[in-house]
């Protein structure tokens, strides 16, 4: 294929992508901008170059080990739902816009932290960007059919492949100032590139399996033939597990902490809630992409062998090597998507870091504070823009100066071990309270040296193809120091290795320095609030205990000269609603200060952020119970606001109800007495029956008076309870009664059958309300032929179970528990409104609940309702 | 004669309405909750409706939903007769179209007066 072709395509190509992330910039409320699937989608930058050629060219060489990369992933995904709505919310409290941020937040505002875990991010990622690169370049060449790549830098298309790159990233990437803002432009475009790379990498995967061979069994069989064919697709006894194990581990902690898949992940979050989402999407996602790798890789080995091929390039080459240009084209397209989906978020991600963890803090903030808002502004941006240039260029050039002839596969696996050295600080961190600041910074530094010293050294050695005594013999041919097989540890491959020897190291050191040096009080406070994120997120600017002295004008300015004039204004009035306070204040107090300080974290990092605010107060040592304490109490107050407020509205609307049940019979005793004063008119037999009703809707007024009063009085305790030693049958008998009459009346025959006696202490005029009550209810859904209501009563070891039982139509199961609610009314129940108040079956529900006892509703076989209290046979 | 549907479920309100509208020359249909309203309206097509809101099964929003949705009922006046008084309430009545909101408990002759009025008005 002619270069001028593949290059117009490119061009065809990288339009269309700025295009859509100019495009969602501009409708950047849209549906189609945000939602879990763009999310999700853009998760998938994790799937780089490296995976659509390196995984291949690893199956191909050591078969199914390509699969570790993803495996951990998909098994860590699931968890997020609790591990990264956590890390999100603590990022989004504290408007945290990188993992360098987050790491010196959680450790106090550590600016030397925030610089090294910076630094540590940079020495890994560059060269996977170079890696990047290298894979667009060589590809290119393959596809173009270039045999040698250009050697002047203005000939090779790569650099202005580099260039366009850098100006999509800094364009999109610093439209806002504050860094911890999301960047939809971007995020919308990777998306778009997730499901090209895929579908592409889908489409070759089919055509390679389907197309040139007959089927998965096919290329199996024609693989498996293949001299080594089954050394390569063994796990390989014990050390080979290991070695599977530590990949997966390392996958795992690479998927939550490289600094492209924190910004995707973490910073360009809009909603929690998409988690539920990628929960699942995005595992299958992975394993999608993963489906027709391991045929590719056979394939490949088939087509090409006894030739000298790069594995790498087998997912290009296949294609090409049948004349199908328009397959390969495709593939050099999804590679090129996969690869500069990497390069735009990588160093998006890298540059925040870079300004805010290390330009800022270190050499650009004395100057800031003395510079205008709109100038700082626009400094802070041209930083970030430079920094974006910078990396892509650096990467750049060590593609091109260094012979980045190993494998894809391992420059990716060494950056992977070189980013886990931060997981002991960032998941101690997170989850250990003890975890301080000096123990992070020296078990990061000792992982890192391991690291260098047995695989970037050794690598770096390999890969310049000369043998040396350091790697046979070990440094100073100590035997236990050969950086391979260090203290004579042989089980594992160099990567691992590696991996073990630092990770051990890093996080024993971290935990010992931990344990034995007690961090500054302000790490404490932040180490709480991050540990017990969920607890202290409802503080907010409370959360972090702050006291010394701070002036309002003082720390304005400093906000003015970052936000400019309108925003702090915003900012500040915002705060004041939020916290009703006055705004004339003089005298800041600890939220300002808090408040202010996160303002500013978002646009120059929290380092820069905490010297600078602590620039203009002064702040006083708290001692670490002090701090507890504070906490517990702003805690504590919030929660017993909550619930004054949540009592205050229950009494809202109890009081409600009852002013409407007095209102209905006050309604009739108005209308009727109307009539009878404005009608002379009006026949005596009528007069009669309207007096009558007066009297009666009166009575109903009286009664629920009474109600309410005793209910208030059994709720607040004020009633004591008269307790005697009574037989529960005779009390039954007497509550029966009065019904005894209304029961021939009706035709309800009443059973006692099933009454046993027992002598026991309880409040005789009470329980006796409640039974009448129970009657009444009974009673009320008796209106069948052959009506019955039995009572029974059943006698435990401990308790009493009374029961009253009648045969009506039942009630309906949800609202077998709401029948105890003040003021409900069954919908079962007879059209006609009931008798009683609403609250008969509430009083004895209290009733028997300050007795100790417990009463329920259930439904009785074939029909009606059984309520049951129970009472605790108590003998004194 | 004017027709005048009163939908409440307390027996001793709907009685003293029925007197009082017999007197003033209605025809006076009764219903005892929602449902029955519903059909009471689409055989008789009364002109005006006192409706209270908290009834069992079918309520007071839902009769006047059913009304406002039909070509036919949509021009029989509605007047609300609740207890509850909010002004949220009567604002809420209002909007979903009822011609009046009096609150429980109410003056006879000030609804009587209120219903006169409303039938006038229709009338010019």
């Amino acid at each position: 294929m002619s270069s001028f072709l593949v290059i117009s395509i490119i061009f065809v190509y990288l339009a269309v992508i700025f295009y859509v992330a100019y495009w969602a910039e501009k409708n950047s409320k849209s549906g189609w901008v945000n939602n879990p699937y763009i999310y999700t989608l853009s998760l998938a930058v994790y799937c780089t170059a490296w995976t659509y050629y390196g995984s291949v060219g690893l199956a191909a060489t050591s078969g199914l080990k390509f699969l570790t990369i993803y495996l951990g992933p998909i098994i860590i995904i699931p968890t997020w739902i609790i591990l990264m709505r956590k890390i999100i919310r603590i990022s989004k409290g504290n408007k945290i816009s990188t993992l360098a941020d987050f790491i010196s937040l959680r450790y106090g505002n550590d600016r030397f932290l925030g610089a090294l875990v910076t630094l540590i991010c940079i020495l890994a990622i560059v060269p996977y960007i170079s890696l990047q690169l290298k894979a667009i370049s060589e590809t290119f060449n393959v596809i173009t059919n270039h045999k040698i790549s250009p050697n002047s830098i203005l000939d090779d298309t790569t650099f202005y492949i580099a260039i366009l790159l850098a100006i999509f990233a800094a364009f999109f990437g610093t439209q806002h100032t504050d860094a911890s803002e999301r960047h939809k432009g971007i995020i919308t475009a990777i998306a778009l590139e997730s499901i090209i790379k895929l579908v592409f990498f889908l489409v070759i995967g089919f055509y390679v399996t389907f197309y040139l061979f007959n089927g998965p069994v096919d290329i199996y069989n024609k693989a498996s033939v293949l001299p080594n064919f089954e050394t390569q697709q063994t796990i390989d006894g014990l050390n080979g597990g290991f070695n599977w194990f530590l990949l997966s581990l390392l996958s795992m902690i690479a998927i939550v902490l490289l600094p492209r898949q924190f910004q995707v992940t973490v910073i360009e979050n809009e909603r929690e809630k998409y988690l539920k989402k990628v929960i699942w999407l995005f595992p299958l996602y992975l394993l999608l992409f993963n489906v027709f790798v391991i045929f590719i890789a056979w394939a490949g080995n088939v087509v090409f062998q006894n030739q000298q091929v790069d594995a790498d390039l087998f997912t290009l080459l296949l294609p090409l090597s049948n004349n199908n240009e328009f397959l390969a084209l495709l593939v050099f397209l999804g590679g090129f998507s996969a690869a500069i989906s990497m390069v735009v978020i990588s160093s998006l991600a890298l540059a925040t870091m870079l300004s805010n963890n290390l330009i800022i803090p270190y050499g650009f903030l004395r100057r800031f504070s003395n510079a205008e808002s709109e100038e700082n502004a626009e400094s802070i941006k041209n930083i970030r823009r430079i920094s974006i240039f910078l990396l892509i260029i650096i990467a750049y050039l060590f593609y091109k100066s260094f012979t980045l002839d190993r494998p894809l596969v391992s420059i990716g696996l060494i950056s992977f071990v070189l980013i886990a050295q931060l997981a002991p600080a960032f998941f101690g961190g997170l989850f250990w309270r003890r975890g301080s600041s000096k123990g992070a910074k020296y078990g990061i530094i000792t992982g890192f040296i391991i690291t260098v010293y047995t695989l970037l050294i050794p690598f770096t050695i390999d890969s310049q193809s000369i043998t040396t005594f350091f790697v046979n013999e070990g440094l100073f041919g100590i035997e236990i120091l050969k950086p391979y097989e260090l203290f004579g540890l042989q089980i594992f491959e160099p990567v691992t290795h590696a991996f073990f020897w630092s990770l051990l190291f890093n996080t024993t050191i971290y935990s010992l320095v931990s344990v034995n040096k007690l961090g500054s009080y302000r790490e404490r406070n932040f180490a709480e609030m991050f540990v017990y994120s969920t607890k202290y997120a409802g503080l907010q600017e409370g959360a972090y205990v702050w006291k010394g002295e701070a002036y309002v004008r003082d720390i304005r300015k400093v906000l003015t000269r970052f936000l400019g004039e309108n925003r702090t204004e915003r900012a500040l009035n915002l705060f004041y609603m939020k916290y009703d306070i006055d705004k004339k204040n003089q005298v800041a107090d600890a939220r300002l200060v808090n408040f202010s300080e996160k303002l500013l974290t978002g646009n120059i990092g929290s380092a820069s952020a905490r010297i600078l605010i602590a620039s203009v107060v002064k702040e006083e040592e708290i001692s670490l119970t002090e701090l507890l304490n504070i906490l517990d109490e702003t805690q504590k107050a919030k929660e017993s606001n909550k619930e004054l407020k949540e009592r205050d509205k229950q009494k809202d609307e109890f009081l409600d109800t009852v002013a409407h049940e007095l209102k209905t019979p006050i309604t009739s005793i108005r209308a009727l007495s109307e009539i009878l004063l404005e009608d002379d008119e009006i026949d005596t037999d009528l007069k009669k029956k309207f007096l009558s009703s007066i009297v009666s809707e009166s009575e109903r007024v009286s009664r629920l008076i009474t109600n309410i009063l005793d209910l208030e009085k059994l709720a607040t305790g004020k009633e004591k309870l008269d307790l005697n030693e009574n037989s529960i049958k005779n009390t039954i008998l007497k509550s029966i009664d009065p019904f005894r009459q209304l029961a021939v009346n009706k035709g309800i025959k009443i059973s006692l059958d099933g009454i046993n006696d027992v002598e026991m202490f309880y409040d005789e005029d009470r329980i006796q309300q409640v039974i009448v009550n129970l009657l009444s209810n009974a009673f009320k859904f008796s209106t069948e032929e052959n009506s019955e209501v039995k009572i029974s009563t059943h006698i435990n070891q401990n308790k009493v179970e009374i029961a009253v039982e009648d045969n009506g139509k039942g009630i309906e199961i949800d609202e077998l528990m709401s029948i105890f609610d003040k003021f409900y009314q069954s919908k079962n129940q007879t059209i006609l409104k009931p008798i009683g108040s609403g609250l008969g079956l509430a009083i004895s529900k209290q009733i028997i609940e300050s007795h100790n006892g417990k009463i329920w509703a259930e439904n009785v076989n074939p029909h009606g309702t059984r309520l049951t209290f129970t009472l605790p046979l108590n003998k004194k | 004669m004017k027709k005048i549907l009163i939908v409440d479920d307390e027996p001793n309100i709907v009685m003293s309405l029925e007197y009082i509208f017999t007197k003033e020359d209605f025809e006076v249909f009764i219903a005892r909750d929602g449902a029955e309203a519903i059909e009471i309206v689409e055989n008789s097509m009364p002109d005006i409706i006192l409706l209270d809101i908290m009834m069992p099964n079918v309520d007071g929003y839902q009769v006047l939903n059913y009304l406002k949705n039909s070509e036919t009922l949509r021009k029989i006046k509605v007047i609300f007769l609740s207890a509850k008084n909010k002004s949220i309430d009567i604002e809420l009545g209002l909007q979903l179209g009822a011609d009046k909101y009096i609150s429980k408990p109410f003056s006879v002759k000030y609804l009587v007066k209120e219903v006169k009025e409303l039938l006038n008005k229709k009338i010019k």
